[in-house]
């Protein structure tokens, strides 16, 4: 196969970026994504350049690190996938490719396609977690029965990966559906329900210090999570924001 | 409180509350209307209780104007927030593939709206208020129908407020069902929801173009 | 010079005894005063021995025995002689890095074996809380064992300088484990209990692991459970909302817990989540992005590490009274792995330099069920569960030229007939069938691929094939439904759906790379690497030979021996991030209490980064043509091909000789671009492939010195006439420790004996 790619190259946070066109050949359509990308930055390196720098870890659908906004689209035009998982066999011959960061004013460019997500870590850091010892000297674990459904409702939501497509496809830039998976999880845990009320109120809160958008119900984030986590969590995360302000 | 409608939610949940508030209006201005298809005094009759009764003018009407105007400063905050929420934009971005073009461009129907609101205020509650208050004619209980027909007498009015009702109607299919997404409601109903939001978004506004064409065509 | 010596006790001249009589063995200690003198610590072990039986050349014979096998008890005086010898290490505080064999000390408590964890937890000395806020530790790797162990620490008040290389600690590879986690809870009621838990690992690692350790992690496995559901981590439940649990691989119980087919992510997120808890309450400082590049040392203790900040490429110094190690295996010495790809062996490598032993490096699990390579370009492999050997059977065609048409393309597998179908594992392992453990799968697989009998375009693939199942469910299906079971496109349908209920989306995980669809024609798979057993050494207390330096988690040795069950590592993790490290960590730390914050500023900080510096400028400047990826490839190939699942002695030596050729030419020629001072990954990735290219050596040493069939390192000449696993229990119950040396050739061995009081040694058969 034979590719044009129009890849966005920015040195640094500081420097301005521009997109820079590539062509590649003898491409294997059976070539993950990412795999295409080592050939070009393989042959960067042979022409002396500076190989496009991309966040990617366990190419396995699962660490969240990959995050490359593809043809207008986090992850690639595929569904359910993280960009690791995406197969050149997707693409036609003598196919253009955008190859974007993941863009948000909450995710700062590092370099290239690398931005930086701790804008997430410090959402969690502001309340996604119950607050227990670890000493194991807890109750046994079949000390309190939780319904199948709640179990399975909040595993769905416990299945983020933390990589950000619902930011980059949101036309807001808004990080509701992280924030409201994780709220989710607890809240319909009973072990976290005990701080639900606060839970909620400084994650969104810092949700909001990051400097993410606001929702406007678009969808768009639903449908491009590569774990097709639903916008029912964060119709639940509504309501739970709004129960936690009565109560306060 | 202070701080929930300034957080994210608390905002989204204004302008949910907001929107529903309108629509009811929406429907309650329908369903007045579509009386003036049927009933010539019907429509006077409430017309005039409307445009009369205390409780509707200094009550009702300042609080309908404040949401009208809450709904959309607030619209527009929430935007140029929006739009500073990511600098940089994207060289290549399909919205198309992920959402609904509607709920991508609530700013441009809801601009479109707000056109035709300044325009519709213009029609009728200015020469309303210049009736009552600047010029303090007497009452005359039987002059809404006729008002009426006269408005619709010019085809290019009738066109732009068709063209309107056709943003309205974009507007509204979206609107519905994100406002109870965003007052949380719960996925049970959610499908039952959509389809509510898409007969009432594709309904109302049809309805409003049909009385105004009803009227342009019966007196052409 | 500190060492530990046995003697016998003269009383009178040696000329005056005979050679029957007896005499009390002693156990000597020569302890280097200020003054320059030497004082003598003798302590009598009790244990008699007859002049003719003892060996006053202990200390050249390899396992250091004092009393020759012609005394009729001495195993068990030795035993004795050498558990004397420990207590009197552990009187002795102040030992600096071990130099000979008796002073590889294990630590291992006195006391029965189901005692000796909570002995020990009571015999250790505490810091008192107000002492913690005073004292900092190191925890480098924030996966299930960093993570884990950075909460405790930060909890208990220690204050914890956490570091990772990749931008969230939420993305430690721990994060792609699949299967499940052990824990002896029993709540099946299937007759689990902590003893068969720790008898199942004990087996599974093939006899090549400390008892002591792997009991106390069966031990704490029902904590862990308890904990992370406390934490919100959601497990699978069943109807009646309790626990429920799946079996796997090597037992006979029930007793995994998952959460389906992400158990990993979970768990890591739990402690990510306990993390987060403090980090908000600042007991944690977090370093993403950062990769540690050497420990520094200072009066013998590990007092601090050396980082690269990936971000703008500084050399930063960070002290703090203990270092402790979560940095994961380094299973990518393969180039191909199941391995994330930043996952390396740098920061064990770095304190191996420095005085750490490595323990069993060439114990490597190889997984058997991953999708094949494809091609030059792969990158990574990828990992299909183990739980679809329940229903998948494996085969490859009878006849060589069948395999050489489907290579072709020319033949499709589901045209095979029955009869030209060789289901090797079925054949050779009537027994357990296609549910052998992983090492012997593995094994069989390539046995049947170098004959020839491979069935993709590389030649390095077998059939796992679903149709006989999807039938069998099919037609029960269809009885149950009271449909036609003679109706074959209905069954197949049906059991189409059975199969997909199980293992849908690892189907469509498959069908997403391979583009062929599973539940038509048989899935490929080929065994990949997976896991390291081999590690840093540590003793009872976690604590590698660099005293203050601790490993934790699949860094270290400790549990798996020569194979790891599945379900395992998760275990390891946790226990010992969260029960294990916190609790031996206080007693090394009590000494600390008075020193104070630990200076950055010493010599022998500046000498690190200084050495770091030069040697990033070195390679920077290294007017290189090739990139590190085609050396990491070459190194991969050459450890895949020669110390892969099976070994021999002249392929080992080969791979010795290449490594060293090659990692020359990696100095000479190869090529970093771009800017040291920025995000450089090429630069980050020749760091790590330096010192994969001098594992890769010790690896190849390791299994050249191990003549013996064990787990998953399997050597060709020790094998049974079947071709099975030849163990030698006489001459290689050991675990091999590893001193480093420039000319890694000559590393040097120490040898920790293990004893095996609770279990018996016995052949694993699965025939």
């Amino acid at each position: 196969m034979k590719l044009f790619l129009k890849i966005w190259r920015q040195k640094n946070n500081k420097s301005k970026g521009s997109m820079v066109d590539y062509e590649i050949e003898d491409i294997s359509p059976d070539m993950s994504f990412l795999e295409m990308m080592d050939v070009l930055n393989e042959r960067i390196i042979d022409e002396g350049g500076d190989p496009v720098a991309f966040d990617h870890d366990c190419r396995e659908g699962i660490c969240g690190s990959c995050s490359m906004f593809i043809n207008g689209e986090p992850h690639g035009p595929e569904k359910l996938i993280t960009t690791c998982q995406l197969h050149m066999r997707k693409f036609k011959d003598e196919d253009t490719i955008y190859i974007e960061p993941f863009r948000a004013k909450a995710f700062p460019i590092i370099k290239d396609l690398v931005v930086d997500r701790t804008a997430f870590d410090r959402i969690q850091q502001s309340g996604g977690f119950i607050s227990i010892n670890t000493s194991g000297n807890t109750l046994d674990a079949n000390t309190i029965p939780i319904e199948k459904e709640s179990a399975d409702k909040a595993f769905d939501a416990a299945t983020c990966i933390g990589c950000g497509a619902c930011v980059a496809s949101c036309k807001n830039s808004s990080a509701m559906l992280f924030v409201s998976a994780k709220v989710s999880q607890f809240s319909l845990l009973p072990q976290g329900k005990v701080e639900a009320t606060d839970r909620v109120l400084n994650m969104v809160n810092q949700m909001d210090e990051e400097g993410f958008g606001n929702c406007t119900n678009t969808g768009a984030c639903h449908v491009e999570c590569p774990k097709g986590i639903s916008l029912d969590y964060i119709a639940k995360l509504n309501r739970e924001y709004v129960k936690a302000n009565l109560k306060k | 409180m202070k701080s929930f409608f300034r957080s994210s939610i608390g905002r989204k949940i204004a302008m949910a509350l907001s929107g529903i508030f309108l629509i009811v209006f929406l429907t309650q201005h329908f369903l007045i209307n579509i009386t003036s298809v049927f009933s010539e005094s019907i429509f006077n009759m409430i017309s005039h209780f409307m445009g009369n009764n205390p409780l509707v003018q200094f009550i009702l009407q300042p609080i309908l104007i404040a949401g009208v105007m809450f709904h959309f400063i607030m619209g527009f905050v929430l935007e140029w927030q929006n739009r500073k929420a990511r600098p940089v934009t994207y060289a290549m971005y399909k919205g198309s593939k992920n959402s609904m073009f509607v709920s991508r461009n609530m700013i441009i129907s809801g601009i479109v709206i707000l056109s035709f609101l300044a325009l519709h205020f213009y029609d009728f509650w200015v020469p309303e208020m210049d009736y009552k208050y600047v010029q303090s004619l007497p009452e005359d209980p039987d002059r809404y129908y006729e008002e009426l027909v006269h408005r619709f007498e010019n085809p290019i009015r009738v066109g732009l407020y068709c063209v309107s009702f056709i943003f309205l109607s974009l507007h509204l299919i979206h609107g519905l069902s994100s406002s109870t997404q965003s007052l949380g409601t719960n996925n049970k109903y959610a499908m039952t929801i959509k389809k509510l939001s898409y007969a009432f978004g594709i309904g109302i506004p049809i309805g409003f173009c049909f009385i105004a064409l009803y009227h342009y065509f019966l007196h052409l | 010079m500190k060492k530990i010596t046995y003697s016998l006790n003269y009383r009178k001249p040696k000329e005056e005894y005979s050679k029957t009589d007896e005499l009390t063995v002693c156990v000597r200690y020569y302890q280097n005063l200020p003054n320059g003198k030497n004082k003598v610590v003798k302590k009598s072990t009790g244990v008699k021995c007859k002049l003719k039986d003892w060996d006053s050349d202990w200390h050249k014979s390899e396992n250091r025995h004092p009393i020759k096998s012609t005394d009729s008890n001495y195993l068990e005086k030795n035993r004795i002689i050498r558990n004397k010898s420990i207590d009197l290490h552990s009187f002795i505080k102040d030992f600096s890095p071990l130099k000979s064999i008796s002073s590889l000390n294990s630590k291992v408590p006195k006391g029965p074996l189901h005692l000796k964890w909570s002995n020990h937890k009571n015999d250790v000395r505490l810091v008192s809380p107000a002492n913690k806020r005073n004292i900092d530790i190191i925890v480098v790797g924030t996966g299930l064992a960093g993570g884990s162990a950075c909460a405790t620490l930060a909890e208990q008040g220690y204050n914890v300088k956490a570091f990772c290389f990749q931008d969230s600690s939420r993305r430690a590879h721990s994060i792609a484990a699949q299967g499940g986690i052990n824990a002896a809870k029993n709540y099946q009621g299937d007759g689990d209990s902590v003893h068969r838990l720790f008898y199942d690992t004990i087996k599974g690692g093939d006899y090549r692991s400390r008892e002591s350790n792997v009991y106390r992690l069966a031990e704490v496995s029902s904590s862990i459970i308890d904990q992370c559901v406390a934490q919100g981590v959601p497990f699978a439940r069943e109807y009646g909302g309790l626990l429920d649990n799946r079996s796997f691989g090597g037992v006979l119980v029930s007793r995994t817990f998952y959460a389906k087919g992400q158990t990993g992510q979970q768990l890591l997120l739990g402690a990510y989540s306990a993390m987060n808890r403090q980090v908000a309450r600042g007991k944690i400082q977090m370093n993403t992005r950062h990769e540690m590049m050497d420990i520094v040392v200072v009066d013998g203790k590990a007092r601090g590490i050396i980082t690269r900040n990936l971000i703008n490429g500084k050399i930063e110094k960070h002290s703090a009274h203990a270092v402790v190690l979560a940095t994961g295996g380094y299973g990518n010495l393969f180039y191909l792995s199941t391995n994330a790809m930043g996952s390396n062996v740098s920061a064990a490598w770095k304190v191996h330099k420095k005085g750490a032993l490595f323990a069993n490096p060439s114990f490597t699990q190889i997984h058997p069920t991953c999708i094949p390579v494809s091609g030059d370009y792969q990158s990574k492999l990828t990992l299909m569960s183990e739980s679809l050997r329940n229903d998948g059977r494996i085969w490859v065609p009878k006849k060589i030229e069948d395999a050489d048409k489907i290579r072709k393309g020319e033949l499709k597998p589901v045209d095979l007939k029955e009869d030209d179908r060789d289901y090797y594992l079925e054949r050779r392992y009537p027994a357990f069938g296609n549910l052998v453990p992983r090492d012997v799968a593995s094994r069989a697989a390539k046995e049947r691929c170098d004959l020839g009998f491979g069935v993709n375009k590389t030649g390095e693939a077998v059939f796992l094939d679903f149709s006989s199942s999807i039938i069998r469910y099919g037609k029960e299906k269809a009885l149950i439904n009271g449909l036609d079971t003679k109706d074959l496109k209905l069954v197949k349908e049906l059991g189409e759906g059975v199969i997909r209920s199980k293992y849908g989306n690892l189907f469509q995980m498959y069908e997403k790379i391979v583009d062929e669809n599973p539940y038509k024609t048989p899935m490929m798979i080929y065994p990949a690497v997976h896991y390291t057993m081999g590690g840093l050494w540590v003793d009872y207390n976690l604590m590698t030979t660099i005293p203050g330096c601790y490993a934790i988690g699949e860094a270290n040795f400790s549990d798996h021996g020569a194979n790891r069950l599945g379900a395992s590592a998760l275990m390891q993790g946790l226990a010992d991030g969260y029960f294990v490290l916190p609790n031996t960590i206080n007693d090394y730390l009590a000494d600390d209490i008075k020193t104070g914050p630990i200076s950055d500023k010493s010599p022998e900080f500046e000498k690190a980064k200084k050495n770091i510096e030069e040697k990033i400028s070195k390679i920077m400047n290294n007017k290189g043509s090739k990139s590190v990826d085609y050396f990491h490839k070459i190194l991969g190939k050459i450890i895949w091909n020669n110390c892969g699942m099976s070994r021999n002695k002249n392929d080992l030596k080969k791979a010795i000789k290449e490594i060293q050729k090659l990692r020359k030419e990696f100095y000479k020629s190869v090529r970093v671009n771009g800017d040291q001072y920025s995000f450089n990954e090429s630069l980050a990735k020749v760091l790590r492939v330096a010192d994969f290219m001098e594992l890769g050596e010790l690896f190849a040493l390791d299994a050249l010195n191990r003549n013996e069939s064990c787990g998953g390192h399997f050597r060709e000449e020790y094998q049974t006439k079947e071709g099975e696993a030849l163990r030698n229990d006489e001459d290689y119950k050991f675990v091999s420790a590893w001193e480093y040396n420039q000319n890694i050739e000559f590393s040097k061995l120490h040898k920790e004996p293990l004893e095996f009081e609770n279990v018996e040694l016995k052949n694993r058969s699965y025939k």
